[in-house]
């Protein structure tokens, strides 16, 4: 019973952080909300029988990922300047109609998923059974994620190394 | 671990409704940073319906495919935020209306 309620508790944490992080002006203050977010969803990971799954979820996400944009977003230093024109951005004539779309696609998920029934497994999943099913039956995904992941690397040192250039890149006079 | 009941449509429920928070703030933002964010949002909602089905099944399958989807999300964040790094850099801005044209 208890896991049940923590498992509830986490939810609403993600969901509510999640909805702060959409609507906050200032980029380092929605990356902090959904940072609590992610915690909250590997909190659910871990409740559903997936300790592994909600360690990679803190070590990558809240930790890799998030850090990538928080040095970017002190890179790009906005200040106050970018903040006001956030805020004229979001005025509800301009979430208006979204949120109404995303609201009605919502209830389409809602009644696809309204079907399914059970618990999840009273059992956890061990990150050993994770290891021997990726280096088995997986193998080949996994070749594919390490091009996918060289292409990412060679991708963004490509546009990364251009930024540092300091003296006057121009977009016309590229060799 | 023992004991748990946690009912899976919850879960799903959770995570549809993630998503769709994210694809709202997906399309009402105009700054890329902030769309970015929505990106990590939906994929991360995603990621939790897979192991949440793989732990309805008592399987490892969801967790792997949570792993290839972190593989995805810190792909496509290192390239993005690469981009946002030229998109400030030659625009000034991080608004995506002041990017709408191709160079031909």
């Amino acid at each position: 019973m208890l896991e049940i309620t923590l498992f509830y508790v986490a939810a609403t944490v993600a969901l509510v952080a999640t909805v702060l992080a959409m609507t906050r002006t200032n980029a380092i203050h929605a990356l902090i909300y959904l940072i609590v977010s992610l915690l909250a969803v590997a909190v659910i990971f871990f409740l559903i029988g997936a300790p592994f799954a909600a360690a990679l979820e803190i070590v990558i996400y809240a930790g890799a990922i998030m850090v990538l944009f928080v040095f970017v977003i002190m890179m790009l230093n906005l200040g106050e300047k970018g903040d006001q024109q956030e805020r004229q951005w979001l005025l509800p004539k301009i979430w208006a109609g979204p949120a109404l779309l995303a609201a009605v696609l919502f209830a389409e998920l809602l009644y696809v998923i309204s079907t399914v029934e059970g618990p999840v497994s009273t059992t956890a999943v061990s990150a050993k059974e994770v290891g021997l099913a990726l280096f088995g039956p997986y193998v080949l995904a996994v070749e594919i994620a390490s091009m996918l992941l060289l292409a990412g690397l060679v991708g963004s040192f490509h546009l990364g190394r251009r930024y540092l250039e300091r003296d006057g890149f121009d977009d016309r006079s590229e060799k | 671990m023992d004991g748990l009941n946690i009912p899976l449509n919850h879960i799903l429920l959770v995570s549809s409704l993630l998503f769709a928070i994210g694809m709202m703030g997906l399309m009402i933002r105009r700054n890329i940073i902030f769309i970015l964010m929505s990106l990590e949002v939906m994929l991360n909602s995603a990621a939790l319906a897979f192991v949440a089905a793989g732990a309805h099944w008592g399987q490892p399958d969801g967790q792997i495919v949570f792993m290839l989807i972190l593989t995805v999300a810190a792909a496509e964040v290192a390239v993005g935020l690469g981009l946002v790094l030229q998109v400030q850099k030659r625009f000034k801005t991080l608004d995506m209306d002041h990017a709408n044209r191709m160079r031909g």
